[in-house]
């Protein structure tokens, strides 16, 4: 199942920049109490964390499938940008395959947070919801303007950009006293961590292949 | 393979995959007999060609439930009569004396995701990975670090029916995976491989780790597979030695993109003095001047070392030929073991369609290595019609003067559903004389074996296969209904041949026992041929060297072959066949006087035949038989 068409969201994608330049400035521009927001959650319009009794997860590990999944939204939308930028062709299709991967792992996480009785954010929520490593207005403003071996360029760049925002996602989840403990989120996060090191490792050969 | 080995510049043994020229299948389009199979956790519809299935074994009950992947079943290990099989929340030991009733006979519980076993002798090993395994294999989790058990659990399972836990040996980086070879000078010791995906833990859980950023440096404990040793007579000594440092060296290519990229990045945390998570990360050279001038959003520094791998996710060990293939992320490596101590790198293959390395089987002679890639973790249903051809599957590379040479790829030819989570995943080979077969498992595209004799046109021999564990979506759901679906992880983890049957590890269900049937892609006679083939201990992933002693279906596994593929003409086979009837009806000297003519009338077919080298194997076969029958 395709949870992006399934839910009629892929309109969503193709909304262009006004959305982008409407997500709060405030984020995109302040790095560095991003981690509290990320935490918080309640300023991102998300409803607070309640953990039933027993359970082995924490509040970051809601948190960070929440984020998870705007973090991937993003990057499905960066990757569907590819085959109408003229881009190589073997950047559509890794583009492909990272749009393929991730939107499977974004059904996982929203099931994993309903079935805990959690709220799942959808696949629109990239807009309100800045993650480490997401791409500003500004950069999503260029990439959506670049075309052919500059698409190319900044596609790898800002992937590049974004996969390491997930990886300090996942370390930022582990380095959390007691999070990453339930064994779904932590085979998730490992899982994470091990396919976008090495996409990272793949994307850094192709640009310095360009 | 036995010729010099040379050891290569580490420079010059990374290479960069550009393999356009690699094919690919599509999927089918007609009536595949697993399309539209019904769904069901014990009641899915079945469809078998080429296997059928002798026993099915639900999960023993401390582990029957489908919460997550809490209670998962994960890999095997065989030895005597014994099936050892791996659980997220512990293992369970099946006496398989009858396949077609395994029976339980001891479930330990013990809370150790992944559980990946390996049995040598009385001594079974666990993988322990998650952040939530405990020194005490409880439930409830881990509250104080050490508490924390990520490593590897060795059990004495001299008595099957009650294991008990020796020692839980701590390393850096937990163990998703763990590869055992034995030491090629000391038969009272094995080297453990560790594997794993996770960064090292903090010096103020474990001592001396830590997550240096230089690959060369031997303090370092990122950069490397911890090497348990364990003195088989002493396990309670086992313990890390060493590191394999098989990533030194092993950057994305080191271009000079990269270097100034990697300059670029010191400069800038030089001159802000600093690497907190506020500093703009470094915009690589060569990215248009508009870019460079956005301030980039918040992420991890770059760190030039850590582009490299730094992990595998499994490596398979063939230690007769004392070789190790790693599949370590986004690359393939071939390995030199020789000293178990010090391995050293012979080459390095990268592919941009695979997404993870992460197994691998070398062929028997040592001569190809299928790697396989977990697209999408094995949790995700990576086998639609939609999914690339060429990626989530297998790719096979020959192996030349230690160098690897990419061919062709290789995934089941049948679409799964969006409820199947679907990737390539563990298997081994299956002993056919003259062939390369490879049983795997599929998760919940099944259990498949394909044949990878020709590394350019590998095609698929036999499969196992069950509907989807979850039921479809029914038309017209609506959000609020999604909740409704599971998502069920089920399907087979690994499937093993193994004395005669196939075994599979259902995540899900439990416990499948398969058996090879005849069909025009493999005979009576090359099944009757890979019985012959006993294991006495068997761990997938340290690698088994098999033969085959003289016998009539070694010979005629060949013989089927020359007549498959039209490697000798009809005249020819048929009066081939009818001599080794003959033979067979003989015994003794007679035997031996009519295998000795038939050899040297085959060597005369040599010439003419289309497929000669086969017809030498066949003519030495005859011999070696007709040795044995005097």
């Amino acid at each position: 199942m395709n949870p992006l068409r399934h839910r009629g969201r892929a309109g969503a994608f193709i909304v262009a920049v006004a959305f982008v330049v409407a997500a709060p400035k405030a984020y995109a521009q302040d790095p560095a109490g991003m981690d509290h927001h990320h935490m918080a959650g309640m300023d991102m319009g998300l409803p607070p964390v309640s953990i039933p009794n027993g359970a082995l997860f924490t509040e970051a590990d809601v948190r960070f499938m929440q984020g998870m999944i705007a973090h991937h939204a993003q990057a499905i939308y960066m990757s569907r940008l590819a085959a109408g930028h003229d881009a190589s062709e073997h950047l559509v299709k890794f583009a492909q395959k990272i749009d393929q991967s991730q939107q499977a792992e974004i059904r996982l996480m929203q099931q994993w947070l309903r079935a805990n009785g959690q709220f799942a954010p959808d696949t629109s929520a990239w807009r309100q919801m800045p993650m480490p490593g997401m791409l500003t207005a500004e950069q999503l403003k260029q990439l959506e303007g670049a075309k052919g071996a500059d698409f190319d360029r900044l596609f790898l760049t800002f992937m590049i950009q974004h996969h390491e925002g997930a990886l300090k996602m996942v370390s930022d989840l582990f380095a959390t006293p007691l999070a990453g403990q339930d064994v779904d989120v932590s085979v998730f996060a490992n899982d994470v961590q091990t396919v976008q090191t090495a996409e990272i490792g793949l994307m850094r050969r192709m640009l310095s292949n360009l | 393979m036995h010729t010099a080995r040379r050891i290569l510049t580490l420079a010059t043994a990374v290479a960069v995959g550009a393999v356009s020229t690699v094919h690919a299948q599509t999927y089918p389009t007609g009536n595949d007999p697993r399309n539209g199979l019904k769904p069901g956790m014990y009641d899915a519809g079945e469809a078998a060609q080429g296997m059928r299935l002798v026993s099915f074994s639900k999960k023993p009950a401390q582990f029957d439930t489908a919460r997550g992947l809490t209670f998962i079943n994960s890999d095997l290990a065989f030895r005597d009569h014994y099936v050892y099989q791996g659980n997220f929340a512990g293992f369970t030991i099946w006496d398989v004396k009858n396949p077609a009733k395994p029976r339980v006979i001891s479930v330990v519980s013990c809370i150790t995701s992944q559980g990946d076993p390996s049995i040598i002798g009385n001594l079974l090993f666990i993988s322990a990975e998650g952040n939530g395994n405990r020194t005490d294999c409880a439930k409830g989790g881990v509250k104080e670090a050490q508490e924390h058990m990520a490593g590897v659990r060795i059990y004495d399972v001299s008595n099957p029916a009650s294991p008990k836990l020796i020692k839980n040996v701590q390393t850096c980086k937990g163990s998703h995976t763990h590869t055992v070879i034995p030491d090629p000078k000391d038969p009272n010791v094995v080297y453990i491989y560790i594997s794993g995906s996770q960064m090292a833990r903090l010096a103020t859980e474990l001592a001396g780790c830590n997550n240096g950023s230089d690959p060369a440096d031997v303090n370092n404990s990122l950069y490397r597979l911890d090497v348990i040793k364990v003195p088989l007579k002493h396990p309670e000594q086992a313990e890390v030695v060493t590191g394999a440092r098989i990533f030194t060296g092993l950057e994305p290519a080191a271009t000079s993109a990269m270097r100034r990229e990697a300059m670029a990045e010191r400069a800038a945390r030089g001159g802000r003095g600093g690497r907190g998570n506020g500093e703009p990360a470094a915009v690589p050279a060569g990215v248009p001047a508009s870019a460079a001038a956005a301030p980039a959003a918040p992420a991890r520094p770059f760190d030039p070392s850590k582009s490299g791998p730094w992990n595998c996710h499994d490596v398979t060990a063939y230690p007769s030929m004392h070789l190790l293939a790693g599949a370590c992320a986004s690359y393939g490596l071939l390995v030199d073991i020789s000293n178990p101590e010090h391995p050293v790198r012979l080459d390095a293959k990268a592919d941009t369609n695979f997404s993870l390395w992460h197994t691998a089987v070398f062929s028997n002679d040592g001569s190809k290595v299928v790697f396989t890639d977990e697209w999408g973790g094995g949790t995700s249903p990576m086998c639609q019609a939609t999914s690339m051809m060429e990626m989530g599957g297998n790719s096979i590379l020959t192996i030349h003067d230690n160098k690897l040479t990419q061919h062709a790829y290789f995934k089941i030819p049948s679409a799964q559903t969006a409820q199947e989570n679907c990737v390539s995943h563990n298997g081994g080979l299956v002993p056919v004389p003259g062939r390369d077969l490879f049983v795997q498992g599929w998760y919940q595209g099944g259990v498949d074996v394909s044949d990878f004799t020709d590394p350019d046109h590998p095609f698929e021999v036999a499969f196992f296969d069950r509907g989807p564990v979850d039921p479809p979506p029914a038309p017209g759901d609506t959000t609020t209904a999604v909740s409704r679906f599971r998502g069920t992880i089920g399907g087979s983890w690994g499937a093993y041949y193994w004395n005669g049957y196939i075994y599979s590890s259902e995540l899900a269900r439990g416990f499948d026992v398969l058996q090879l049937v005849p069909t025009e892609k493999l005979s009576a006679n090359e099944i009757a041929a890979a019985k012959l083939v006993r294991m006495e201990q068997y761990n997938p992933q340290s690698q088994p060297h098999y033969t085959f002693p003289p016998a009539f279906p070694v010979v005629r596994s060949y013989l089927d072959q020359l007549v498959r593929n039209n490697g000798l003409a009809s005249d020819k086979t048929g009066s081939i066949d009818k001599a080794l009837t003959t033979a067979e009806r003989q015994s003794g000297a007679a035997r031996a006087k009519t295998l000795t003519t038939l050899a040297s009338q085959v060597d005369g077919d040599v010439a003419g035949a289309s497929d000669p080298q086969r017809v030498k194997t066949m003519a030495a076969e005859i011999r070696r038989l007709a040795a044995a029958s005097k």
